[in-house]
């Protein structure tokens, strides 16, 4: 038996998990439309490599990762490319962002599959290959997987945690995934083993999850990972409170968790890594609990891009009294402004609202400084004191008092009983002094570039009065002597001349990285046309100076 | 955001704290009678009335801040520390006091700096401290009896039934005799064989200050106060009253009967854990629960007055600020030995 250390804090709010819990999981019927955002992970979004009226294969390429912090991101079926344009997307926001639109052809026809042999290709080529294949965290921060599998060689992991904890209410979907697909997140588990190299493997599953510690238990039989049974409580399911629950040590304040040798994997993860791995296959799909408000409450495996609206249906037709979805759980959460986003890589739970599950909190009391948020915050913050001090704007107060190590989690809002709304007041400050702080930063690069230039200009008038006065003791001296400086100063120059021109025909044109393809085009067509002209130019020696 | 919350509310902290005093109000009356329920319903009226008008003319939604029962607990502990035949005007002043300037005039619910309850308390003694030292006698020890309405009529009018005197009725509290007849030379011993005294504190008063205790039980067992500051209070108070004990038995009266008089457990429960106007860090409530218990000490062994529950819980209210920001608790992934201040 694995000895548990707990972390301070926490809550154990009404469960909600046997409304979804007790169905297998169905596959969602093909949509006819897919609309597939390019930004569905944390880091830059994806760039557009297909055009309107393109076909497309099921798993094909159709966003290219960009930059480190960034994956790929594929066609959930084959179809037809009918735009890259904005639409609406799940962001707490509501602004649209750029998505592919297919027509599905109903053929399902896939691209080539090609596994990867992670046990003999290098490890980088293997990370590269994950990049490509667009696996991201599904636990809910979709944090590209391929960069958490590069361990820096001076600090080791030697602990890799599958975390099956899924502490949040409502949602089921790690639950009936470890129930029904142990063997794959272990065959997951494996790889991601490998490419850390790391010693131990710990599976945490929350005690509320009996089948899946069996079943998971049942997968792990004939290797050497460890299936831990973690007490339920809220927010066990967070990185850094499972890191301490399970080994003790915490996560250092603004650090990583490979800080203290752990690296946490969502077992959602776990099982896309093998279906890429081992089957070829990038993430086109993945589960999404649907539940609430809907008459049959079931986990669907639904491909990215499929509309909201749709996948709700699959769980019976909404009730009249639906106010309204929460993606994600009703401590975390968000509320979805349209039934028309897609299903994307974060969405682990889609809960219809009504007022009889979510009764409107009443109106908020003044803060009599209790302290029940105190005694449930799992980084033991004084929740009361940054109200205090979000609400006056105190926001350099805010920041001594730690709010940047606040995990959002809701538990101070959950037990306040003056109900107010506490996260967003930390959301809110937190929003504030980074919008501060860009202020700041462009102030202090327009200051340095006015600086500068002002240097410049000083010594520019230097160097010309200096060039000037040596010119004059230079012609004194040299009256009508033949200079062969002269001559190979020019030749110099003219070399130079010739190097900035190459140069300049080698630079790209900036601002076209996130422009749809068709504009993408156009801009290529005008490009081939100046270089023709540019050509032409030069064919006519005579003309140039 | 959160979409879920605990079924709590402030109403519902109040109304537990409401009804944790009910035992000991019940052990009152036994014991000394039904006076304080005539100034208990008086000091409830009055605050409501006083929190409805300042509320209004703050511009304020009234119904919300009158449910919150904050008010009511407010005028039940000043009710409870003063005599409960007071004069109507001593209790209305007193309460008026409290919910106006000491609550609302600090900002009102969840912003005043002192205790309203005690700085209502202490204005009266101060202001009028013949009516405020006049006690009721336990009924054992009473020669007369004042009915519920013989009660109500002289806390209205002054009169009392015929043929019955002010001195048939009350007496001395155990902590004010103790303090005079220790200054006339007598010892601890020969003082509290005096009838007025039980096992452990004054006759009936102890009973009382038991049932303070079992509320207070009850209100950490339903999680509206923390252990820290009674623990920390009663503590203090002991071991200071232990050492003085130890010292000079015949002049320092036993540590136990400290605990079992006057304001202690009241205090320790009641009216040092009122959240608003203490500390927030599990450190800050410990200091603050052990400073007053040791001001309750002196004051009650070297003071002027005989109890000093409410002079150290409004000190030690002066005091909270300071205590919060020199205890803040070591946050999860911070280095232990490195200040977050520096």
């Amino acid at each position: 038996m694995r000895r548990l250390y707990g972390f301070p804090g926490g809550v154990h709010p009404p469960e909600h998990k046997t409304e979804s819990s007790g169905r297998p999981i169905a596959p969602a019927p093909l949509p006819a439309r897919l609309v597939v955002p390019l930004l569905q992970h944390i880091g830059n979004p994806a760039k557009p490599v297909v055009q309107p009226g393109q076909k497309v294969l099921k798993g094909e390429l159709i966003g290219k990762a960009d930059g480190y912090i960034s994956v790929s991101v594929h066609a959930p079926t084959s179809g037809t490319v009918r735009a890259v344009e904005p639409h609406p997307v799940p962001h707490p926001s509501g602004l649209p962002a750029l998505c592919v639109v297919i027509e599905a052809d109903g053929e399902e026809r896939w691209v080539e599959k090609t596994p990867i042999d992670y046990l003999h290709l290098d490890p980088s080529e293997v990370r590269n290959r994950l990049r490509d294949m667009g696996l991201a965290g599904l636990g809910g921060a979709v944090f590209p997987t391929y960069v958490k599998l590069n361990p820096i060689p001076e600090r080791s992991v030697p602990t890799l945690v599958l975390n099956g904890c899924e502490c949040e209410p409502w949602i089921t979907c790690d639950d009936r995934l470890m129930q029904e697909r142990a063997p794959s997140i272990v065959a997951g588990a494996r790889i991601m083993r490998h490419l850390l190299d790391a010693r131990e493997v710990i599976v945490a599953i929350e005690d509320n999850k009996a089948e899946a510690i069996a079943a998971m238990r049942e997968a792990c039989r004939d290797t050497d990972f460890e299936v831990v049974v973690v007490p339920t409580l809220y927010p066990s399911g967070s990185g850094k409170q499972l890191i301490q629950l399970l080994t003790g040590r915490e996560v250092p304040s603004g650090g990583r968790s490979t800080d203290v040798g752990v690296q946490v994997f969502n077992v959602g993860t776990a099982h896309a890594l093998d279906r890429a791995v081992n089957h070829g296959e990038p993430l086109i799909s993945r589960i999404v609990t649907v539940t609430g408000n809907v008459r049959r409450p079931q986990n669907f495996e639904a491909p990215l891009g499929m509309p909201l609206a749709e996948l709700v249906t699959l769980a019976g037709t909404p009730r009249e009294d639906t106010t309204g979805y929460i993606m994600g759980g009703p401590m975390m959460g968000f509320d979805l402004n349209s039934d028309q986003v897609p299903v994307v890589k974060a969405m682990n739970c889609v809960i219809a609202r009504s007022e009889r599950l979510f009764p409107p909190l009443p109106l908020p009391l003044p803060c009599i400084r209790c302290t029940r948020c105190a005694q449930v915050c799992p980084v033991r913050l004084q929740p009361q004191d940054l109200y205090w001090f979000a609400r006056a704007k105190n926001f350099g107060k805010a920041q001594e008092h730690n709010l940047f190590d606040c995990i959002e989690c809701g538990c101070c809002a959950y037990v306040c009983p003056s109900h107010i709304p506490l996260v967003d007041y930390y959301r809110f400050a937190k929003s504030e002094i980074w919008a501060r702080e860009r202020e700041k930063k462009a102030a202090d690069r327009a200051r340095e570039r006015h600086e500068f230039r002002l240097q410049r200009l000083e010594r520019e008038k230097k160097e010309r009065a200096e060039k000037l006065a040596q010119k004059a003791v230079a012609s004194k001296d040299t009256a009508a002597m033949p200079n062969p400086d002269a001559q190979a100063k020019r030749a110099a120059i003219q070399a130079a001349i010739e190097r900035a021109r190459a140069k300049q025909a080698g630079i790209e044109p900036r601002n076209v990285s996130q422009l749809p393809p068709d504009k993408l085009k156009e801009i290529q067509e005008i490009e081939a046309r100046r270089a023709k002209l540019r050509e032409a130019m030069q064919k006519q020696p005579g003309d140039t100076p | 955001m959160t979409y879920v919350a605990q079924p709590a509310s402030v109403g519902m902290i109040m109304g537990k704290v409401l009804l944790a005093l009910g035992l000991g109000i019940a052990a009152y009356v036994i014991y000394f009678g039904p006076a304080i329920l005539v100034s208990l319903t008086l000091a409830s009226l009055a605050a409501l009335a006083c929190e409805a008008l300042v509320l209004r003319l703050r511009g304020y939604v009234i119904a919300p801040f009158l449910k919150d029962g904050s008010a009511l607990v407010t005028a039940w502990l000043l009710a409870l520390s003063m005599p409960p035949l007071a004069p109507w005007w001593l209790v209305v002043a007193g309460t008026a006091f409290a919910i106006v300037v000491a609550k609302h005039l600090y900002g009102g619910l969840g912003n005043n700096l002192f205790n309203p309850a005690m700085a209502g308390y202490v204005l009266l003694l101060v202001s009028f401290p013949s009516h405020m030292t006049q006690w009721p006698a336990a009924e054992m020890l009473a020669h007369a009896h004042l009915s519920l309405l013989d009660a109500a009529i002289y806390i209205f009018t002054g009169h009392l039934p015929a043929g019955v005197t002010l001195d048939a009725i009350t007496m001395a509290t155990p902590l004010d005799m103790l303090k005079t007849q220790l200054k006339l030379g007598h010892t601890v011993n020969e003082v509290t064989r005096a009838p007025l005294y039980g096992y452990l504190g004054g006759r009936g008063s102890e009973v009382i200050a038991a049932a303070w205790l079992v509320g207070g039980l009850i209100l950490l067992k339903q999680r509206v106060i923390t252990w820290h500051v009674p623990v920390a209070m009663l503590a203090a108070l002991f071991a200071a009253a232990l050492w003085f004990h130890v010292y000079d038995p015949d002049r320092y009266v036993a540590p136990w009967f400290h605990l079992a008089t006057g304001g202690a457990m009241l205090g320790a429960f009641f009216i040092a854990t009122d959240p608003v106007t203490g500390p927030t860090t599990p450190m800050g409530k410990l200091i603050f629960g052990a400073a007053i218990g040791l001001l309750v000490y002196l004051i009650r062994t070297f003071g002027g007055y005989p109890d000093g529950v409410a002079f150290a819980v409004l000190i030690m209210n002066m005091a909270v600020p300071l205590i919060d920001l020199y205890t803040q608790p070591r946050v999860i992934g911070h280095d232990s030995k490195k200040s977050d201040r520096s």
